[in-house]
């Protein structure tokens, strides 16, 4: 291989890393979530050696400006610093890695295939991983707000006051995951789910980020509230997140 | 895509962890021109450890019988137990001829993207032998990377309700790597230097 072929292979993008996979005797693959190249799964060699020279910085759920070399299926990590260590703040509590589990697998889901809001959606993501490794809000919450948001950024903005369907101006008192969210009573199809109405508020303030609203929700409602945005982002995605069950809510 | 035999042979080489579909190939005819006397040995070495080796019934390591050599050695102190992701961490523990209690082998970390939560590893037996108030102090050392990490959290939170003393391997382990790569002085320091996590 010749250095200038070499060279023009090589690109430098800053991602999050979404999750890892032992490859081999010591190397994992590393998927990222990358700001301008979308999805990449790049190989990352030695990394499991307590000696290695990426440290922890290419651990689930870290931020690092990377150098990468393209390859023909896996393009390979040569250098990694570190711009947002989240991992630890989210570790030190068992609820947020569940959350932060939940959020990197629907990031995954989300993008790839989908490489247009790739940067729209690396950037909720590193928010919300940021969020909650300081511990901004509820654990919980930070996650039905990060599922709500990547999906109105993947391009299924659900709607928590107009009908879903019609338009007719809310509040609404049914719900359907299918025709979107809020429905109105002529809309509603037979079965849906009457949420409380402070449910849909806080549906409505976990999608637009109204944080005064959503840190002061009772449990009740929260509780409700993520099984219908669990329903929702189900709807969307078809194959279930797994690491959605895992997630340990209070 | 070759004739059958070739072909499922092959396929079953390539299940293996970290054998891509090339490497699968290269074995398999490796395989095929090798020695058969040779090969034969492999097919007994392979068919004698899956008859013949088992899992401890107390701990999980490997063990040739229905409990392992550590947990039926009466020196081993009684009252701490180390707890570990896989059976390859208690060797590297062993290596450094630091610990002289005894061993639980979780079969992995929490893992949630992979499907791996605490009900799929052994994190009810080590409950179970916490029972009979012998244990005094557990050492939870896990992979000093992020679903190490983790685990260790979910565990530390768990046993600080039943009122044993646990505590973690010194963070002078780099952070990111396996366990098995730390070298025995690194990691003899890091059981000196463990701290209390509850
Ligand atoms: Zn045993």
């Amino acid at each position: 291989m010749s250095k200038s072929s070499f060279a023009s292979r090589t690109y430098r993008d800053d991602a999050v890393v979404l999750r890892t996979h032992k490859l081999g005797e010591a190397d994992r693959i590393i998927t990222l979530l990358t700001r301008r190249h979308g999805q990449v799964r790049a190989v990352a060699k030695g990394v499991r050696r307590t000696s290695s020279k990426f440290g922890a910085r290419l651990e689930p759920f870290m931020v690092a400006d990377l150098q990468l070399v393209s390859g023909r299926t896996l393009d390979i990590v040569t250098q990694a610093v570190s711009i947002g260590s989240y991992g630890e703040g989210i570790v030190a509590d068992y609820t947020r890695y569940t959350v932060a589990a939940a959020m990197t697998e629907t990031a995954e889901r989300l993008t790839d295939v989908d490489g247009e809001s790739a940067t729209a959606q690396f950037l909720l993501l590193v928010g919300a991983l940021a969020s909650l490794s300081r511990g901004d809000h509820a654990p919980e919450l930070i996650l039905d707000s990060y599922l709500l948001r990547a999906l109105a950024t993947g391009g299924w903005a659900p709607s928590f006051t107009d009908c879903a369907r019609c338009g007719a101006p809310g509040p609404h008192g049914a719900f359907s995951a299918p025709l979107g969210g809020a429905v109105c009573h002529d809309c509603r199809p037979p079965g849906s789910p009457a949420p409380a109405r402070e449910t849909m508020l806080l549906l409505a303030a976990l999608l637009s980020g109204n944080w005064q609203v959503a840190d002061s929700s009772d449990p009740q409602h929260r509780k409700e509230s993520a099984g219908l945005v669990a329903s929702y982002l189900q709807w969307h995605l078809e194959r279930a997140v797994r690491s959605l069950k895992h997630v340990e809510r209070v | 895509m070759y004739e059958g035999a070739v072909q499922e042979l092959i396929d079953e080489l390539g299940r293996l962890p970290g054998i891509g579909p090339k490497s699968a190939q290269r074995l398999a005819f490796h395989i095929l021109e090798a020695d058969a006397e040779d090969m034969k040995k492999l097919v007994t070495a392979i068919t004698t450890v899956k008859e013949r080796v088992k899992f401890c019934s107390i701990c999980g390591n490997v063990s040739e019988q229905e409990t392992c050599s550590i947990c039926r050695d009466p020196r081993r102190d009684p009252t701490m137990i180390c707890v570990v992701e896989e059976s390859k961490d208690v060797q590297a523990v062993e290596r450094t001829r630091s610990f002289r209690g005894r061993y639980h082998v979780l079969g992995g970390a929490i893992n949630p993207i992979a499907g791996i939560g605490p009900e799929q590893l052994r994190i009810r037996e080590l409950l179970n032998r916490l029972s009979d108030g012998q244990i005094e102090e557990i050492i939870i050392a896990t992979d000093p990377n992020l679903e190490g990490e983790a685990t260790a959290t979910y565990l530390a939170r768990m046993l600080k309700t039943i009122g044993v003393t646990v505590t973690r391997l010194a963070s002078g382990l780099p952070v990111g790597g396996d366990l098995e790569y730390a070298d025995e002085v690194t990691l003899g320091r890091a059981f000196e230097g463990r701290r209390h996590l509850s």
